[in-house]
């Protein structure tokens, strides 16, 4: 039959010769492969120290934007949470009174917001739903911890803080959804 | 006998002791560095600088385990059996010569413990006792993985004691002498034994590795097929003696690669020295040797996959021991006609 791929080879099944049947040859050759190794440069990563560059695509940790005054963005809709697959986002809604103009961006805020980081399964479909570009998965890593009820983020772990804003503007599409 | 033999016996054994557990420490950290190295990884690096605190921080680990005895088991062979694994593998250390004699205090010190002129034979013996450790151990565990280990364990050993024996023979038949400090004068200088028994070495090298329990032997633990084989239901510092054990054993296999084939602490242009300096630089080149069957004995693990059990017995017993056998009776041959019994 006519190769499609080009990839075909034909199997056979020769009795071995004496010198395929001491091995020896084979295993030295292996083992020149090996000792090849040795020279070679390695691979790893020393994590905490130095890390990889992600991807701009790269969905890690969930960040809860401020705008430019420093307001929250969130205004606790609902969408995201509505979105979730793994139904790890829950939040409750408060309405924002007077006084509270620098902190919240709209009159409607979310009073809390957690996220289950070990429900999520960083798909970053709130993000998507997301309508007041509140929401983004940036490119850092959930740390590990010991306990379970640990990996439940609030807004203390999940709200960008001021004096470090967190930069998404890689995963940013402004314009293309009409909201800013 | 005087004391002061004693003292001084008594000091050697405390030092080739200490010696043979560090290396065997160091052992389990190099054949971790040696994997990552040729995997293109870097290994352990953590404990200490380049990690060479690891054994420490293992060991400390293997103690602070739970010592756990399975209530089904039959506790003391339990016991017993990581204890006779540790002994068998330390006391073949006592017969080795580790050098050319020094000369200390106004007396002479042969660095070997004991010299018995039946060296080699002995250690023949010990290793067969060594296996009982896996057996026992295996046997008294109650489990039938542990036991298919201790059983794959038992009929390896014996299937490559014979061709390990007859290589053995061949060698001795060339000296004339079980001794094992005999054997090592015999190759004075450059003369050893691997130019005249290529094909002796390589029966006897293949033998070591299955007695060791070392891949691609290392059926008896086989992780993929039996959870660790005779070890399954060992924990903490029990578990600890049977790993241990192994690099012991890989240590004196090396030692013993290195006295009957290449020499022991034999090196080249060695009449140029003499006294102390002579057997300092001997005790060097035998450490030297030592380390580089050690390298071997890892690269092969980390090169070859596990054999098949039936692939096993038939090298054992339909290649091995001809080979060794056609090997002794060419040898014994050629000693004749040199001989002139013809």
């Amino acid at each position: 039959m006519q190769s499609l791929s080009n990839r075909k080879k034909v199997v056979s099944d020769k009795p071995m010769t004496f010198m395929e049947k001491i091995y020896l040859p084979a295993i030295l050759g292996g083992m020149w492969i090996t000792f090849k190794h040795l020279f070679r440069k390695n691979n790893t990563t020393k994590y905490p120290e130095e890390q990889r560059v992600f991807a701009p695509v790269y969905r890690g940790m969930h960040v809860l934007k401020r705008d430019e005054q420093g307001r929250e963005n969130c205004t606790a809709c609902g969408l995201c949470a509505v979105a979730c697959p793994a139904e790890a986002i829950t939040m409750e809604a408060a309405e924002r009174v007077k006084g509270e103009e620098g902190l919240y961006r709209e009159e409607k805020y979310a009073a809390t917001y957690e996220i289950n980081m070990l429900r999520c399964i960083f798909c970053g479909l709130c993000e998507e739903a997301c309508p007041k570009e509140a929401i983004f998965l940036t490119d850092r890593i959930v740390p590990s911890e010991f306990e379970r009820d640990e990996f439940v983020f609030g807004k203390d772990k999940l709200v960008e803080p001021m004096n470090a804003r967190i930069d998404v503007t890689k995963r940013q599409h402004t314009g293309q959804r009409g909201t800013k | 006998m005087d004391s002061g033999l004693i003292i001084e016996k008594l000091i050697l054994v405390a030092i080739i002791f200490s010696i043979s557990l560090l290396i065997a420490m160091y052992a389990t950290y190099f054949e971790r560095k040696v994997a990552a190295w040729f995997q293109d990884r870097i290994g352990p690096d953590r404990a200490g600088p380049f990690g060479i605190l690891q054994p420490l921080a293992d060991g400390v680990k293997m103690f602070m385990k739970e010592d756990f005895i399975p209530s089904n088991s039959d506790k003391w062979l339990f016991i017993l059996g990581p204890g006779i694994s540790m002994f068998t593998s330390l006391i073949t250390s006592a017969i080795i010569p580790w050098g050319e004699d020094l000369t200390m205090f106004g007396s002479t010190v042969a660095l070997q413990v004991a010299d018995f002129n039946i060296g080699i034979l002995f250690i023949m013996g010990v290793l067969s006792v060594g296996i009982y450790g896996i057996m026992i151990g295996g046997w008294a565990s109650n489990n039938k993985y542990s036991l298919f280990g201790a059983i794959r364990a038992s009929s390896q050993m014996i299937s490559y004691e014979l061709a390990m024996g007859v290589s053995v023979i061949t060698i001795v038949m060339m000296t004339g002498s079980l001794s094992l400090r005999d054997i090592v004068q015999d190759q004075h200088g450059m003369n050893w034994n691997i130019f005249y028994q290529p094909v002796c070495f390589i029966v006897f090298f293949v033998c070591a590795l299955a007695e060791t329990n070392r891949a691609p032997f290392d059926l008896p633990e086989c992780e993929s097929e039996l959870i660790g084989g005779y070890h399954t239901e060992y924990s903490s510092m029990k578990l600890g003696f049977f790993l241990f054990a192994e690099y012991v054993s890989m240590f004196i296999s090396s030692a013993i690669i290195a006295i009957l084939f290449f020499g022991g602490y034999n090196f080249p242009g060695m009449d140029y020295f003499s006294g102390n300096t002579l057997a300092i630089l001997s005790v060097i080149a035998f450490f030297t040797k030592i380390f580089f069957f050690i390298f071997v004995f890892m690269w092969i693990r980390w090169t070859l996959p596990r054999f098949r059990f039936d692939q096993l017995m038939h090298l054992g017993w339909k290649n091995l021991i001809p080979i060794a056998l056609i090997n002794l009776l060419i040898t014994g041959l050629v000693i004749a006609l040199n001989k002139g019994w013809f």
